[in-house]
Parts: C-alpha cells; structure tokens; sequence
C-alpha cells in the first residue's frame, strides 16, 4: 500500500509522535503516562512508518533489531530497582536527585525503571508485529 | 529482624537471564552462564538460610514502605529452606540442560526462560503478600507455557493447550479469592489478614473464599479431582524441563495451601475432613493410574499425584506432627521427583525410547550409573535409612494418633504401589535384556567424556543431597521441628512483619 498522502504526513508524524511518547514518559511519575503508554505510543510511530512506506524501509531507520531492546531495557530497570540495595535500602525505594533539572523535572531511579519499561514495551511490539508482517511477505512471494 | 538482603536469589536468576537475553542465539555462553548463575543462586540461598537459621524470621519491606501498606518480603525457615533446595534442584536442572536438550530450543530462549522459572519460584516462597504470591504465580504460569511449547511438536502443543486451560482457569479461582477477600479485610499483608480475619462477623464467607484458595490451589498442586491435566501434560516436554515441573512447580501450590491455610485460614472441622477427603482420593486415583503405565514419564507423573496426596493429608490432620511428616515429605518429594525426571531423561539419551516395553540390559551396560539410579529409587520408595522414610513415619504416627485409620491405609496402599512400580520398572528397565527386535538407538555411549559427566553429576549431585537428607535425618528433623513450630504459632511470623503490637 504505497499512498503519497500517508507517506507525506508519516514523515511529519513520525517525529512529533516521538516526541510525545518522551513527554508521556517523563511526566508520567505525577500525572497519567509513563514508560508503558509513552513505548506503546512511540512504537505506534514506528508502525506507521512501515504502513506507509513498507516494513524493510522501517528497520532500516531502526539500525538495530527491535528484539535488542528488550534485554536493553529489562537491564535498565532491573539495575534501576537494585541500585538501592547497594546503599543499604530495600529493593525498589525511589532514590532522588536533591535539586530538580531544568525541562525534565526531578530525576529519580524510578525515571529509569521507567525508561527500561519504555524501551522493553517497544523491544516487544515491534518484534511481534514486524515478524507477522515479514511472514506474509514470504507468502505473498 | 529487616534484612534488605532477602531478595538475592530472585534477582540472581533475573541477572543472569538478562545477561543470556543479551546473548541471545550465542547458546554456548548462555549454558556457561546459566551454570555460574545457578551455583551462585545455590550459595546466596545457603547464605539466607543460615541467617534464618541463627537470627530468625527476616523481612523486607520493598520501596521502604511500612509493613500492611507496601509489599513485604518474609523469609522465615520454611520459605527459606524451600529457596535452598529449589536452587539446588535448578543447579541440577541446568548442569542436564547443557547437554541434555537439542540446540533447536535453546536457540530460541530455553535458558532465559528456565532462569525467569526459578526467579518466580524463588519469589513465590519470599512474597508476604497474598497478591504479590498471585503475580509470581503469573511469572511461573507464563514461563512454564514457554518451556511447554518450546519446539512446537504436535504433542507438545496438545499437553500445553490443557495444562494452559487447567493454570488460567486456578488463577482466575486464586484472583476471585484475593478480591473477596480484600473485600471483607481491607488488606493484601498475610501477616495482616490473619490478624484481621478473626474480626470479620460473617465467618461462613470466609469459609467460602478458603474454599476459593482450595480450589485454585488445588489444580496447581493436581490435588483429586483436578490433577487430570498433570499426567497429559508432563510426558511431552523434553526431560530437563519435565523435571522442573515434576520436582517443582506442583510443589509450590503445596507450599502455598500451606502457607495460606497456617496463617489465615486456621482449618476448622470441615475444611480438615474435605482435605482429608481429597488427600485420600488423591492417593488412590494416583496409585491405580501409576499400576498401568508402560511409559516411565508418564509413570513418573501419576506417582508425583499419589505423593501430592500424602502432603496433603499431612496438612488435613494440621498437627505438629502431622506438619513435620508433610515439610519433610516436600523436601525430599523436591529433591527425588527432580532426580526421576532427569533420571528418565538419560534413560531416553541411552535407549531412545522410554517405553518399558522395549527397554533394558542397562545395568549389565552401565553398571555404576545403575547402582547411582537405584539409591534415587530407593529412597523413592521409602526404604529406611534414605530420605523418604522418615518423613512416612511422622505421618503414620499422626494418622493413628488422631484416629485417620482410612488415611493410613491409603499411605499404605501408596508406599506399597510406589514400590510394585519402582521394581517393576529396575526389573523391565534394569534387568531384562534389551527385547529382540528392539533396535537400541545409544546417543550416551559415543559423547565426549565431559558430556557424559555433565548428564550423570546433576544426577549424583541430587543424590548426594537425597543421601544427606536420609542419612542425617536427626539434624533434618530438628529444622522441620522448629518449621511447624512456626507454622502452628504464628505470633513470631506475624511480629516480624507488623512489629511488635498491643
């Protein structure tokens, strides 16, 4: 299905879908978002990407395999939960910077986790929607 | 006492299947780590047991939040010991692996899988929490699917359709009874709920959501009438993964009922007769499905019913004896179940095949592994001095105290057609010579030597263990002393979580 409309809007959508998947992400600790939302938003961008302008044409933007988020992601958050226990806490207390940071607000290791959560929920449906598409171009061929 | 420490088997296991997800496809790294994580997993859980030991019941409250609010982490002995021999059984379960399963299915994630398996356990026997015990029931659930249709045979796919349906539909029994009971107490804390269930006014609907946890609980474990799906489902996937299940997923319904049953629903007469009741069938339909298979998997997993039984009955008699026959009996059922599968699967890497119809002539061919074997079957069995004699003493002596003489004789009836069909299968398997026209198909005899250590020392490792339980049962008992101890006084456990109150 190659439509120039689509394809034209999709080149504008990408980006801005992008960027609203990282603002979900970032203001999800006090208000609705959060990592899950923001990579089920961000991998949203991605499919449309490849409904306009094929499947291949998207893992090439990609450069990676979606399948390498996943362990990416999982580290991130695992190390973020345990990263107290080395200060003497119990798993999973949120660790915070004293002072907040501009545009982003306060940090804590709880932005981690949910940063890992963000890249596994896109590591996760790519690949799940990516191979079902690839298989019925090898049936189609 | 809070140690922040308590959770570091979980998350020894959730490392390294990370660390094998990031190698993913590279499957000689992955068996290498899947070994160090397993041995590691092995000596943080002595390390928490031996804290247990001396300093007593340790908690954690995750993400530092108060006791009945957050989630706790408790491990007093029980949970403890469990950890132990559970890391044990999946050191074995992953020495087996590294050679013992095709390279088909560890290309496709078999390792990260197994270590997510243990992971859950692991988290199953440390959670203080009702709902959180649901959640690493959920991780067990998922991962077990996983390693069930890991190679996609059709028969595989058959097993896993009804153990799927079978898990789904406990859960969803476990689920409804969290919520009822949420309802009525205001709370998810074990330690909490025992507290507050003494208070509810209408006793009969705490009644009603006990016979909830029963129910959900009682799939899992394949408890009478709701086992059917175990022995139609453990053939199929290949052994190292069969042994995991058969040593340990059924166990941890047994832990949970338990667990459940100490703390928050003390037995009352009904729920002790009912218990004794599903004990009882349990035992029966268990022995007279095991007199009549030709398979030994299959055998394997209608003894693993029967015995299910013997646990549970131990429960319905809810003494301290009675209690100390049950752990005993889980620790060594752990253990040997573990060793029987693995056990069927070199069996399968020697002969091909694990029909006892067209099996045999080992011990004439392997003579020491024969001998290695029989001590496992042995203690199976329950001769004395092996493990899993004391533990039917404890239960004999409970079920006359208490007048049980039908569940006595249904101990009985199992011991005896766990030994019919133990003998029975040395003498086709062991014994007898291979059948003519059986056409012997031996991967064993031409591996490398460090291949064939790797398949018999998970063998001998489990062994080892079952000897020390059975030969060193005084130090064993004393340990399963102070555990129903805890379980039948549950002042300390709760105190340790909710601090010290009133």
């Amino acid at each position: 299905m190659k439509s120039p409309i689509l394809q034209s809007a999709t080149k504008y959508l990408l980006p801005i879908l992008l960027l609203f998947s990282f603002f979900l992400l970032l203001r999800g600790h006090y208000y609705p978002g959060g990592g899950f939302v923001g990579g089920l938003v961000a991998s949203i961008a991605f499919v449309l990407h490849s409904f306009a302008n094929g499947t291949e044409a998207t893992m090439k933007i990609l450069k990676h395999k979606p399948l390498s988020l996943i362990p990416v992601g999982l580290a991130i958050s695992t190390v973020s939960v345990t990263i107290p226990m080395l200060f003497g806490l119990p798993a999973m207390t949120g660790l915070w910077l004293e002072e907040p940071i501009p545009v982003i607000g306060m940090i804590g290791s709880s932005l981690f986790f949910d940063l890992g959560v963000y890249l596994v929920v896109i590591g996760v449906v790519l690949t799940i929607l990516f191979t079902i598409s690839l298989n019925n171009l090898e049936e189609k061929n | 006492m809070i140690d922040n420490y308590i959770l570091a088997p979980v998350f020894i296991h959730l490392f390294t299947a990370i660390a094998q997800l990031m190698a993913w496809r590279k499957t000689v790294t992955q068996r290498v780590m899947s070994v160090i994580g397993s041995s590691l997993g092995v000596l943080l859980a002595i390390r928490l047991f031996t804290k247990v030991y001396h300093s007593g019941i340790l908690t954690m409250n995750s993400s530092n939040w108060d006791a009945p609010f957050g989630i706790v982490f408790v491990a007093d002995l029980l949970s403890s010991t469990l950890v132990l021999i559970t890391s044990l059984a999946a050191l074995a379960v992953s020495l087996f692996s590294a050679t013992g399963l095709s390279r088909q299915r560890m290309l496709y994630g078999y390792f990260p899988i197994f270590h997510f398996l243990v992971m859950g356990l692991n988290g199953a026997f440390l959670t203080g929490d009702i709902f959180n015990l649901y959640v690493w029931f959920e991780v067990i659930i998922i991962s077990s699917f996983v390693l069930m249709t890991l190679g996609g045979r059709k028969a595989q796919l058959e097993g896993a359709v009804k153990y799927m349906a079978m898990n789904i539909l406990a859960s969803t029994f476990f689920l409804t009874g969290i919520g009822i009971l949420y309802g009525i107490t205001g709370t998810l804390n074990m330690a909490d709920l025992a507290l507050k269930i003494k208070l509810v006014e209408n006793q009969s609907l705490v009644g009603i959501t006990a016979c909830f946890f029963l129910i959900g609980f009682g799939i899992k474990s394949a408890v009478f009438p709701l086992y059917y799906w175990l022995p139609s489902s453990y053939h199929t996937p290949p052994s190292a993964v069969a042994a995991t299940f058969g040593g340990l997923l059924t166990k941890v319904g047994i832990y949970a009922i338990i667990r459940v049953f100490s703390l928050i629903f003390i037995p009352d007469e009904f729920t002790k007769n009912l218990l004794m009741a599903l004990a009882i069938l349990t035992i029966v339909t268990g022995s007279l499905g095991a007199l009549i298979k030709v398979n030994i998997r299959r055998l394997f997993s209608y003894l693993i019913v029967c015995h299910i039984g013997f646990m549970v009955g131990g429960i319905a008699m809810f003494t301290k004896v009675a209690l100390m026959g049950t752990i005993f009996y889980l620790f060594h059922d752990i253990l040997v179940k573990t060793n029987m599968f693995l056990i069927a699967g070199l069996i399968r890497q020697m002969r091909g095949t694990m029909n006892m119809k067209s099996l045999g002539g080992l011990y004439a061919q392997y003579p020491k592994i024969s001998l290695l074997i029989a001590i496992v079957l042995f203690s199976l069995v329950g001769i004395p001095p092996l493990s899993g004699f004391w533990p039917k003493v404890y239960l004999f002596q409970a079920s006359f105290t208490n007048g049980q003489y039908i569940f006595a004789a249904a101990l009985i009836l199992g011991s005896f057609v766990t030994l019919y069909t133990i003998a029975n299968m040395w003498s086709e398997v062991f014994w007898k010579d291979v059948p003519a026209g059986v056409e012997v198909d031996n991967k064993f005899e031409p591996m490398p030597l460090f291949r064939k250590i790797l398949l018999v020392l998970p063998i001998g490792l489990l062994g080892c263990v079952t000897l020390y339980v059975g030969l060193n049962a005084e130090a064993i008992i004393v340990l399963v002393d102070k555990i129903s101890d805890q379980l039948i006084s549950t002042q300390p456990y709760i105190e340790a979580v909710l601090g010290k109150q009133n």
